[in-house]
């Protein structure tokens, strides 16, 4: 059966259902035990990410620090689960994060339109391999799937998962171009059949980035791929998810639909740089029971 | 030596059929002097039963026709009654004990009433239904739909303009009818059938039973299969107050007994009393 | 470890239960003259407060009343006038959410979640819909003559919304109303008449009686009452219907359903799963247009069944109170009966039975939310309304067969239709015979939307502008 056979298969996504589900999911009230779990639970699922023209070696470095240690104060506090930078920016982060156990996630494809020969986008992911990375965050040819290109798309991701060798390789779908729901789904399976080991909604470079519904069309989609070919890939939300009451909102649909086996930093990340801050201002809000300001979190 | 006449029997319309009574009985049709008119059916509570499943039969095929063509079958029907016109007139006037020039007014208005209904069908779902602006992203619409199957007691005065005026709005608004007749004024009735049964209406849409209210009345009130029962003939208000009890076993819609002015202008009210108003939502989204 | 959310109970520390409470009539709290009985609190059988019975007598009292008030005062009154008073009332609801909110759970043992969320925000929107109109009736389609003093009987699934249903229209028309509750859940109709006083209502415009059933036949029955409206059982509209023969009141019936969900090949699948959840979990499936009977295509039936048995997983069972509960406490022992004995007629007819694991509480009254497959139409759990938490799977193989399936029912008030295809979608919704039919959503509500049923779901809409009908002269 042909690809597009495949996806144009897959079952619709009814927009206002989907948005409504997302509403009752909203409505679930975490407190006090479960939500300091739910926070640590989150940091540890952070990918810290920089990726900015102006990254230096010094940013980076001391981006790699707040991956590993948080909370300086606090070190019962989890370390992230990864540092994520441009190609060029690896070496640097390698050498700081040393044995810690933070991994080391970079953008390679021509990051982020992926508007370039596949030449380039292998020798990218080649180049950041390398360097040290152990993640890919590639992006796949939204212009190729919205012409209905889909075996280009597939090819692609295919190629980009063999020069990662041993690095896993997350999947941007960059959702805020795929406009419809029923796309992120097709390109949700079509990433997963490609070999993807994660998929990913967003660069953050293009509004809207993450949101629940398309979040929640993508762990639909990795609940029904584990179920039909018995592989589990994992989800990563990434850009515009900043506050710790988003995030646990994210982690009780992580719960709900694709069920307890994701709610694991092997199985889903959030990508996001200023998240972590109010992680931790929350988590300290629940130790000390009073409220914590931005002077007593770091700023790197 | 002159011709023998040739006469008429009067027999039910059941599915578009001619049947006697499965009962075999008849009673005589009177004059409004008293003098021999014919013998006509009397129909059973059979002959209701097997009407309203004529009638059931009908309905869906009949519901589902476009308005415009339920339009045009009703307005066919007023074009072949037109031509029956004279015969109308020697009834109703010999029925109603009319002037001629009464019964032809009479014959008239019942004319133009067939053509005042033809006209309803493709305008019910614009003056009574509703696009409905709820408050989220859906789409909602309210029509009226026909209700189903309705009995119909004629009224028992007025033979021709009175029974046009309670099957025309009922069938307008897409349902199947099983009607009873005037008791003693039935002729007019059965000209009538045979209208329905020339003009373009299909067979069940339209049954005409001659016979009592009284007896096969209760029949209908309690059948299960019929959605909605009009007592506008039926006088005696004692029986209509025991069919509007019973009509309430399967919950019919019930449209009470009483005496209209036929000749003035009928409004909507008997075609929404018999339409079901269905909503429908949708979400909106890309 | 797994994510487990610890309680969060809503404060029932904002509602202020009496012990004991009379009837409203003529803008005063008076003492029933019958025998108080209890109201409970459903999911702890805690007794709430005692409630005073209205006799034939006080039923009586509150039509007179309530005919003083209509012939002095209300229809009197310009319509613009009266829409402000309604106005009044649909913001002093939206103000008081919360508390009425808290009392709806505490005394029905419906979810925080949906009288928060759901049933609260429609009492107030109903409110100040009709309101509109009060000035417009002339706009209706059914002129802006009203009928006088309107009976109205309620249920107890959605208590205070029934009473917005209910009176908010016949208001507006410019009648006055005796409305009585139902003996389980009477007490945010007796706060809602606090509401009536500090809208400063005229005396007498809305009066509230308690009791049961015999307070409920005084009233219907009552000589001076020009309109009836009930919601409640098809049996007991029958009953209404044939004791109402004979007079010229007015009668409108908001009755059962066993509604069909109809998911065909081509749904939208996780929506759809949703769709059948809250069609028949919503309040505990103690909802009249409940999607109580799932039809779905037979060639996805096991990928409908895998994904309905994961979504019924989530549903968290408990505590009405708790921010989290989706499925509340069933409203009374008697209920909890029926839903229990038909259940278990469907055991006994061999169709298949699952739940998810879920522990119930100890005291009070529940259901676990359950699912049957294997029912076929002869099935009595395919034919009565449960009224509870419980569906029932059926299968079919061509839309024809949905269809024939899905309207062969004495019953008629809704349905609903699962696809992604258009012109099917537009078929099927002409097809089905039902007053409501939710297409690609399910058990959705709107004060703009007529909601009522066909054949034995009752007749009269409540909503929209055909709401108006009901309780305006002319027939249209």
């Amino acid at each position: 059966m042909s690809l597009r056979t495949t996806l144009e298969g897959l079952p619709g996504v009814d927009r206002v259902g989907a948005e409504a589900r997302v509403a009752g999911l909203g409505t679930r009230s975490i407190k006090t035990t479960a939500k300091a779990w739910a926070i640590d639970l989150a940091i540890s699922m952070v990918d810290l990410t920089t990726l900015e023209g102006s990254d230096t070696p010094g940013k980076v470095r001391a981006l790699a620090a707040k991956a590993q240690r948080p909370d300086p104060t606090d070190l019962t506090c989890p370390s992230v689960a990864a540092v994520c930078v441009y190609p060029d920016m690896v070496a640097p982060v390698v050498d700081a994060l040393g044995d810690s156990g933070v991994h080391i996630a970079s953008v390679a494809t021509a990051f982020p339109s992926g508007r370039s020969s596949l030449a380039i986008k292998l020798a990218d992911t080649a180049y950041a391999v390398a360097a040290g990375a152990d993640e890919i965050d590639m992006v796949i040819d939204r212009g190729a799937f919205l012409a209905g290109d889909y075996d280009t798309v597939f090819d692609q991701i295919a190629a980009v998962k063999e020069a990662c060798g041993t690095a896993h390789l997350k999947v941007i779908c960059e959702t805020g171009e795929l406009a419809t729901y029923d796309n992120v789904r097709r390109a949700s399976w079509l990433a997963m059949l490609a070999g993807a080991d994660f998929i990913k909604t967003s660069t953050g470079k293009v509004q809207p980035a993450a949101t629940m519904p398309v979040t929640l069309v993508m762990l639909e989609a990795v609940r029904d791929f584990r179920r039909e070919t018995g592989r589990q890939v994992g989800v990563k939300p990434a850009g515009g998810i900043r506050t710790s009451k988003d995030a646990i909102k994210y982690l009780v649909m992580v719960n709900e639909v694709a069920g307890d086996d994701w709610l694991d930093p092997a199985w889903f990340r959030f990508g996001a740089s200023t998240l972590l801050n109010d992680l931790l201002l929350q988590r300290q809000k629940l130790s000390t029971g009073h409220y914590s300001g931005p002077d007593y979190v770091t700023l790197d | 030596m002159d011709r023998v006449d040739v006469r008429k029997t009067y027999k039910l319309f059941i599915g578009g059929a001619f049947p006697r009574s499965e009962s075999g009985r008849t009673y005589e049709a009177l004059d409004s002097s008293g003098d021999f008119l014919a013998n006509v059916c009397k129909a059973s509570r059979k002959d209701a039963r097997d009407a309203v499943v004529a009638a059931r039969k009908a309905f869906p095929g009949w519901a589902a026709r476009t308005p415009y063509n339920k339009g045009q079958i009703l307005y066919r029907v007023a074009e072949v009654l037109e031509g029956r016109r004279d015969q109308l007139v020697t009834e109703v006037s010999a029925a109603e004990g009319l002037s001629a020039a009464e019964a032809h007014a009479i014959v008239d208005a019942a004319v133009d009433r067939w053509v005042w209904y033809a006209g309803w069908p493709d305008k019910l779902d614009a003056v009574l239904g509703n696009a409905n602006p709820v408050s989220g992203p859906y789409f909602n619409l309210s029509t009226p739909e026909p209700t189903g199957v309705v009995a119909i007691a004629a009224p028992q005065d007025s033979s021709l303009l009175g029974l046009t005026s309670v099957i025309a709005p009922a069938i307008a608004a897409g349902n199947t009818v099983v009607v009873v007749t005037s008791y003693d004024r039935p002729l007019p009735a059965v000209t009538l059938a045979e209208v329905l049964a020339t003009s373009d209406i299909p067979g069940g849409v339209v049954n005409i039973l001659t016979g009592d209210i009284g007896e096969i009345g209760p029949w209908l009130a309690t059948h299960l299969d019929v959605n909605a029962l009009d007592l506008t003939g039926v006088v005696d208000a004692s029986a209509a107050t025991a069919m509007t009890a019973d009509a309430s076993g399967n919950l019919k819609r019930v449209l009470a007994p009483g005496r209209d002015d036929w000749a003035a202008d009928p409004g909507t009210a008997r075609m929404t009393a018999l339409l079901e108003i269905k909503t429908v939502w949708h979400p909106i989204g890309v | 470890m797994k994510f487990e959310y610890a309680p969060a109970p809503e404060s029932a520390s904002i509602v202020d239960i009496k012990s004991s409470y009379g009837l409203f009539i003529d803008g005063e709290f008076v003492d029933g003259r019958g025998t108080a009985f209890k109201t409970v609190n459903p999911a702890t059988e805690e007794t709430l407060a005692e409630i005073s019975e209205a006799t034939a007598d006080d039923v009586d009292a509150a039509v007179r009343a309530a005919r003083r008030a209509y012939e002095d005062v209300w229809s009197a009154m310009p319509g613009r006038e009266r829409a402000k008073y309604l106005y009044r009332i649909a913001r002093i609801m939206a103000e008081r959410s919360r508390e009425f909110a808290v009392l709806e759970t505490i005394d029905n043992g419906k979810p925080i979640r949906e009288s928060r969320d759901v049933d609260l925000p429609l009492v107030s929107q109903w409110f100040f819909y009709y309101a509109g109109w009060a000035d417009k009736l002339e706009h209706s389609g059914f002129g802006s003559t009203p009928l006088g003093v309107a009976g109205q009987v309620i249920p107890w699934n959605f208590p205070l919304m029934m009473l917005a249903w209910k009176i908010a229209p016949a208001l507006a028309a410019g009648n006055t109303v005796v409305l009585k509750p139902a003996e389980t859940t009477p007490l945010t109709a007796l706060l809602f008449a606090e509401v009536c006083q500090q809208a400063e209502l005229p005396p007498g415009v809305v009066n509230i009686v308690t009791g049961a059933g015999a307070t409920g036949q005084a009233l219907i029955e009552h000589p001076d009452v020009d309109k009836v409206a009930f919601t409640g059982s098809t049996a007991v509209g029958k009953q209404i219907a044939r004791s109402l023969a004979g007079t010229k009141k007015r009668l409108t019936l908001e009755l059962g359903g066993k509604g069909a969900n109809i998911v065909f090949d081509d749904a939208p699948l996780d929506e759809a799963v949703e769709g059948i959840v809250t069609g028949v979990f919503f309040n505990q499936g103690q909802v009249c247009c409940a999607g109580s009977r799932l039809l779905v295509q037979e060639s996805i039936l096991d990928a409908v069944m895998e994904r309905l048995k994961d979504r019924m997983s989530t549903l968290r069972l408990g505590d009405p109170l708790d921010k989290n509960t989706d499925i509340g406490a069933i409203n009374s022992a008697r209920q909890l009966a029926r839903i229990t004995d038909l259940a278990s007629a469907g055991d006994a007819e061999g169709a298949e039975r699952w739940s998810p694991s879920c522990a119930l509480p100890e005291s009070g009254f529940w259901y676990a939310p359950t699912v049957f497959t294997g029912v076929t139409q002869a099935h009595r759990i395919a034919q009565e309304e449960i009224f509870g938490p419980v569906l029932s799977v059926l299968t079919f193989r061509t839309p024809a067969e949905a269809v024939e399936k899905a309207n062969n029912t004495p019953y008629g008030l809704s349905a609903g239709v699962w696809t992604d295809k258009g012109s099917r979608i537009l078929a099927m919704t002409s097809q089905l015979r039902a007053g409501v039919v939710w297409a690609n959503t399910f058990n959705k509500f709107d004060p703009a939307s007529p909601f009522g049923g066909y054949q034995e779901s009752g007749y009269g809409r409540e909503g929209g502008r055909h709401g108006l009908g009901a309780y305006l002269k002319e027939v249209r």
